[in-house]
C-alpha cells in the first residue's frame, strides 16, 4: 500500500520536472544551428559553468559542506590536461581523461582527508586556504609555466583503429560533447539524490550526530562526496581547458571558487536545476555589467554592480531563482508570518 | 540462569583538563534488565553515557560491549555492533516522514552504499525494520507525518523508534521522560518495560517515581564517581545516598524532628 | 638566499648561537630575519586579531576584512601629502585619521549591513561579504585608480639601526613591531581589565545571559566590528610605507589571516597572537631556505596543525 502510494508520488512529481528539463535539452541540442557564434560560445562556457556548479551542489546541497576550494580541483584538470597532453599530436580521450579525472580525485581524496578534519566557519576556512595553496603551487613552480599559464597543443579524440570516433578539436562536435557531459552529470546526481549513498549524505546535512548514533560512519561519506565532488569538477576543469586550449593560474583563484558558490545560491541550493539556472543568470550578469553597450566607460568597473547584485540577491533571495515562485506566491499571501 | 552481560563500564574515567568528570566508574548491563543512573546536575552522568556511547574518549579505563573491549571504537562502529542512544535533546530529522526517520537510521545496517542505482526507499529490508520498530513505538497513525510537526511526547517516542531501527542489543537512554506530561510518561514507561526483555537498558533520569518504578537496579553517581549499585529498596534504604542525593530533605525532617 | 660570509659560528667560540642559527647563516643575518619574522607576524597579529573577534563575538564571517587592511594602505597614500607638510606631527595626524575614520566607518558598516547577517547561514554571510570586496574594490578603483603606489616613511623614522659590524636594520620596522606591541599590550588590558572587555568575553560564549544583564548586546557588536575594523586599517596604514600599496593586497593578507585564526583558535586572541608569530617565523625563513616553495609553506604548517588540532591551538566556546 504504502509503496503504491510512494511510486504514484514518483511518477508524479518526475512528470512535473521531465517536461521542463527536456524542453531545456531540446533548446541546447537546437541552439547552435539557430545561435551566432558568440552566443554558442557563451552556451558552451555556461555548460561547462554548469557541470562545475552541480559538482559543488553535491558537497553544499547534498551534504551541506560549504567549501570555498572547489576551483581547485577544477584548476587541477585543467593543467593536468595541458601536462599530461603530448606537445606534438593529439592526445586519445580513452586515456586523458580518465587520467585528468583520477588526479583530480586525488587531490580532491588528499585534501579532503585534512579539511574534513574540521567543521562549520572552520572548514570554509581551510578549503580556501587549501584552494590557495593550489594556485600558489600552479602560480610559483616553473614546470606549470608560472602565471603566464600554459598552452593545450592539440585538442584530444577517440581513436579505434585508425578511424577517429570524436574529435573534440571540431567545435561541433565538442558542443555537444559538453552537452552530453552535462545531461550525464545531471543524471549521474539524480541518481546519487535517490541512492542509499545519497540518502545517507542527506542525514549528515540534517544531523550528523544522529547518523552516528545509528552507525554511519560519517566521515567516510563526507570524504567519499568530497572526492566524487572533486572528480566532478575536474570534467569541468577538462572541458574548459580543451575549449579554450590555454590555462592559466586565475582559474585556481578563489575568486572562482566564490563565483561557483555564488552561482549555487542564485539558482537554488538543494535542487539540480538550481546549479544550472544559477550558472546561466551569473553568466548573463557578468556579460551585462561588462557591456560597454549598457554602461560605456563605467563597464571596466562592472565589479561594482556585480558586487551590489551579490548582495541584493542573497539578502533577497536567499533560496535562489528556483524557489522564487514560491517566495512570490508566499508574498502575495495575506498570512502574517514572514516568509 | 546467571544473566547475559551485555555492556560493562570497568573504571571508566574522563578528565577536561583539571576537571575528572567521572572517576573510575564501573557497572553493568544485562540482557533484559533496566538499569537507571541517577545523580544530581553535574554528577557525571551525561558525561559517563557519551563515553560508553562512543562520543568521546575515556581518559582511562575500559569499556566492554557483549565481552567485546570496544574502548577504542568509534561511535558509528559501536552502534553497528549494537549499541543504541537516545538524547536528551530531540535528535531527529525534522524535515523528513517518521517513516523516513526510522528508514534512514534502519539504513545503518544494509549501507550498501555502492549501489548507486537503486532507490532507497524501496529498499526492503530498511523498510522492512523502519515498519517494526515504528509499531513497537507505537507511532504506526504518524508514520507519514513530518517529524517536525509531532508533539513533543510523540517525538520523543520517535527518538526511540529510530534507536530501535538499529536493532541494538543495549539501549543507552538519556532522560527519555524529559518534558512529558503524565499520559506521555505511562506510555513511554510501558513501551521501555516491553523493551526490557530482549535489551539491555541504561536509564538516565531525573524523575525518581518513574525510576524506583521501572527499574530493576540503580546506580547513584555523585561528582563523578559511583556512591552505590544496587536494588531499588536497597538504595532508597542507603544512608549515604539519602545524605548526598535525596538528602536535604532528610536533614530538614531531622533537624524538624529534634526541634518539636 | 643570503650566503653566510665565511664566519662559521659551530664549536667552542659560541655554543649556545650553534644551537639556534642555522649552520649556514651568520648571526647578525638571522637576527635580521628573526626580526623581520616578528615584525610579519606582529602586523598580521592586528588584522587576525579583528577578524578573530568579529568571528568569535559576532559570529560573523567577514571576507571583506582584508579590504579594509587594503583601504588602511590606501589611506596611508591619499594622506601622505598631510604627513609631508608637517614632519613629525604629520604623521601621526594622519594615523589618528585614519583611526577616526575607520571606527566611524565600521560602526555605520555594522549598522548598515553587518548588524543583517547575524542571523544567516554561513554560505549567505561567505557570498555577501564577497559582494562587499568587490564593491570595495571597484569603489577604490574609482576614487584612487589602480596603481601602485610607494608610501614615504616619515623622515624621523627612516634611519638605520646599526647590528653587529656590517649590517644594519631600518628604524621603520622596529617602530611598527613596537606600535603593534602596544597595540597587544592595549588589547589585553582592554580585554581582561574594562568592563567592556568583560561584556565581550561574556559575549562570546553567552549572548542572552548579556543582554539581560542590561548591556545592549547591538551596541557592544558595533563597537566590537568597529574595533576589529580599526585593528586591520591601522595595520594597513602602517605598513604600506614597507610593502607599498596595491590593489591585490587585501586579498593576500584576508587568506593568511584565515590561517592564522585557524591555527591559533577562533575567538582566541592569545592564539592569534602566537599563530601569527609563527606563521611570522615559517614565511619568513621560508623565503629565507626554500623560496620556491615558500608561498605554500604557511598551508602546509596549516595542514599538520589540523592533523594534530583540528579545532585550532586555543579554542575558544
Amino acid at each position: 500500500m504504502k509503496l503504491r502510494r510512494l511510486a504514484i508520488s514518483i511518477r508524479d512529481s518526475a512528470a512535473l520536472r521531465f517536461w521542463p528539463l527536456a524542453v531545456a535539452v531540446i533548446a541546447l541540442v537546437a541552439f547552435p544551428h539557430v545561435g551566432g557564434s558568440f552566443y554558442v560560445d557563451l552556451v558552451q562556457t555556461t555548460m561547462i559553468l554548469s557541470i562545475f556548479a552541480l559538482s559543488l551542489e553535491l558537497l553544499v546541497g547534498s551534504t551541506g559542506l560549504v567549501s570555498f576550494g572547489h576551483a581547485a580541483f577544477f584548476g587541477i584538470a585543467a593543467y593536468a590536461t595541458t601536462l599530461l597532453s603530448p606537445s606534438a599530436s593529439a592526445p586519445s580521450l580513452a586515456w586523458l581523461l580518465p587520467a585528468v579525472l583520477g588526479m583530480a580525485g586525488l587531490a580532491a581524496a588528499v585534501i579532503g582527508a585534512f579539511c574534513l578534519r574540521t567543521r562549520g566557519i572552520y572548514f570554509i576556512m581551510v578549503t580556501l586556504a587549501f584552494a590557495q595553496m593550489t594556485y600558489f603551487v600552479f602560480h610559483d613552480m616553473k614546470f606549470a609555466g608560472g602565471s603566464d599559464g600554459r598552452y593545450l597543443y592539440a585538442k584530444p579524440l577517440l581513436a579505434v583503429d585508425g578511424t577517429t570516433l570524436l574529435d573534440l578539436g571540431n567545435p561541433r562536435t565538442f558542443y555537444y560533447a559538453t552537452l552530453g557531459c552535462l545531461v550525464a552529470v545531471y543524471a549521474l546526481l539524480a541518481l546519487i539524490a535517490r541512492s542509499r549513498f545519497g540518502h545517507a549524505l542527506a542525514g549528515i546535512r540534517a544531523n550528523e550526530q544522529r547518523m552516528r548514533a545509528a552507525g554511519f560512519s560519517t566521515y567516510a561519506y563526507k570524504l567519499a562526496a568530497f572526492t566524487l565532488a572533486g572528480v566532478l569538477a575536474g570534467v569541468a576543469g577538462f572541458l574548459h581547458a580543451v575549449k579554450d586550449g590555454f590555462v592559466n593560474p586565475e582559474i585556481l583563484a578563489w575568486h572562482q571558487s566564490g563565483a561557483v558558490l555564488l552561482m549555487l545560491i542564485l539558482g537554488g541550493i538543494g535542487t539540480l536545476r538550481g546549479p544550472v539556472l544559477g550558472a546561466f543568470v551569473f553568466v548573463l550578469m557578468k556579460e551585462l555589467f561588462q557591456s560597454e553597450a549598457l554602461f560605456g566607460a563605467f563597464a571596466r568597473h562592472w565589479q561594482l554592480p556585480l558586487g551590489l547584485a551579490i548582495i541584493a540577491c542573497v539578502a533577497l533571495m536567499p533560496n535562489g531563482v528556483v524557489a522564487l515562485p514560491t517566495q512570490l506566491r508566499r508574498m502575495r499571501a495575506p498570512l502574517p508570518h514572514a516568509g | 540462569m546467571p544473566a547475559e552481560i551485555l555492556l560493562e563500564a570497568i573504571d571508566v574515567s574522563r578528565r577536561f583538563g583539571g576537571l575528572l568528570a567521572v572517576d573510575r566508574a564501573s557497572l553493568t548491563l544485562a540482557r533484559g534488565e533496566v538499569h537507571a543512573l541517577i545523580g544530581t546536575n553535574g554528577a557525571g552522568k551525561s558525561t559517563l553515557v557519551n563515553v560508553l556511547a562512543g562520543e568521546i574518549a575515556a581518559t582511562g579505563g575500559r569499556v566492554r560491549l557483549a565481552g567485546r573491549d570496544v574502548t577504542r571504537w568509534p561511535q558509528p562502529r559501536r552502534a553497528r555492533a549494537g549499541l543504541g542512544r537516545s538524547y536528551q535533546r530531540t535528535t531527529i530529522f525534522p524535515r523528513a516522514t517518521v517513516f523516513e526517520n526510522c528508514r534512514l537510521a534502519a539504513q545503518a545496517h544494509y549501507q550498501r552504499a555502492f549501489a548507486l542505482w537503486s532507490d532507497a526507499t524501496r529498499c526492503r529490508d530498511s523498510t522492512r525494520v523502519a515498519e517494526q520498530a515504528i509499531e513497537h513505538a507505537a507511532l504506526t497513525a504518524q508514520a507519514h507525518r513530518i517529524a517536525g510537526t509531532l508533539s513533543h511526547g510523540q517525538k520523543r517516542q520517535l527518538e526511540i523508534a529510530m534507536c530501535l531501527a538499529t536493532a541494538p542489543d543495549v539501549l543507552l537512554l538519556d532522560e527519555p521522560l524529559a518534558g512529558m506530561g503524565p499520559e506521555e510518561t505511562e506510555r513511554m514507561l510501558a513501551l521501555l518495560a516491553s523493551l526490557a526483555p530482549g535489551h539491555a537498558i541504561l536509564l538516565v533520569e531525573h524523575d525518581m517515581d518513574a525510576v524506583f518504578r521501572i527499574a530493576d537496579r540503580i546506580t547513584v553517581m555523585v561528582n563523578g564517581a559511583v556512591m552505590a549499585t544496587g536494588e531499588p529498596d536497597a538504595i532508597r534504604a542507603n544512608a549515604d545516598v539519602q545524605a548526598a542525593y535525596l538528602g536535604e530533605d532528610a536533614d530538614a525532617r531531622e533537624t524538624a524532628a529534634s526541634v518539636t | 638566499m643570503r650566503k653566510s660570509n665565511g664566519c662559521r659560528v659551530f664549536g667552542r667560540r659560541q655554543p649556545w648561537r650553534a644551537l639556534v642559527v642555522p649552520p649556514s647563516m651568520d648571526f647578525t643575518v638571522f637576527l635580521v630575519q628573526c626580526l623581520n619574522a616578528v615584525q610579519y607576524g606582529l602586523l598580521l597579529f592586528l588584522v587576525a586579531s579583528g577578524l578573530t573577534l568579529i568571528f568569535g563575538i559576532l559570529g560573523v564571517i567577514n571576507l571583506a576584512h582584508g579590504s579594509f587592511y587594503m583601504l588602511g594602505a590606501y589611506l596611508a597614500y591619499a594622506l601622505a601629502p598631510l604627513v609631508a607638510a608637517y614632519s613629525g606631527g604629520g604623521f601621526f595626524a594622519a594615523l589618528g585619521i585614519g583611526i577616526v575614520l575607520s571606527v566611524a566607518f565600521g560602526y555605520v558598516l555594522e549598522w548598515a549591513f553587518v548588524s543583517y547577517l547575524y542571523e544567516r547561514e554561513h554560505l549567505q554571510q561567505v557570498l555577501m561579504t564577497y559582494g562587499l570586496i568587490l564593491v570595495f574594490e571597484e569603489l577604490r578603483s574609482i576614487a584612487l585608480g589602480d596603481d601602485v603606489h610607494g608610501v614615504a616613511i616619515p623622515r624621523w623614522l627612516s634611519g638605520s639601526v646599526p647590528l653587529g659590524s656590517v649590517m644594519t636594520y631600518p628604524v621603520y620596522r622596529l617602530f611598527m613591531s613596537g606600535v603593534c606591541v602596544a597595540v597587544a599590550l592595549g588589547l589585553y588590558a582592554v580585554v581582561t581589565r574594562t568592563r567592556i572587555g568583560m561584556a565581550i568575553r561574556a559575549g562570546a560564549s553567552n549572548r542572552e545571559m548579556v543582554q539581560s544583564l542590561g548591556i545592549d548586546i547591538r551596541v557592544l557588536y558595533r563597537i566590537v566590528f568597529a574595533a576589529g575594523v580599526a585593528l586591520a586599517v591601522f595595520a594597513g596604514m602602517i605598513a604600506a610605507p614597507v610593502t607599498s600599496v596595491y590593489p591585490g593586497m587585501g586579498n593576500q593578507v584576508l587568506i593568511v589571516s584565515f590561517v592564522v585564526v585557524v591555527i591559533g583558535g577562533i575567538g582566541s586572541i592569545r592564539g592569534a597572537l602566537l599563530a601569527s608569530l609563527v606563521v611570522g617565523f615559517v614565511d619568513t625563513f621560508g623565503n629565507v631556505f626554500i623560496p620556491q616553495i615558500a608561498g605554500i609553506l604557511v598551508y602546509v604548517l596549516m595542514a599538520v596543525i589540523l592533523l594534530w588540532r583540528p579545532e585550532g591551538l586555543f579554542r575558544t566556546g
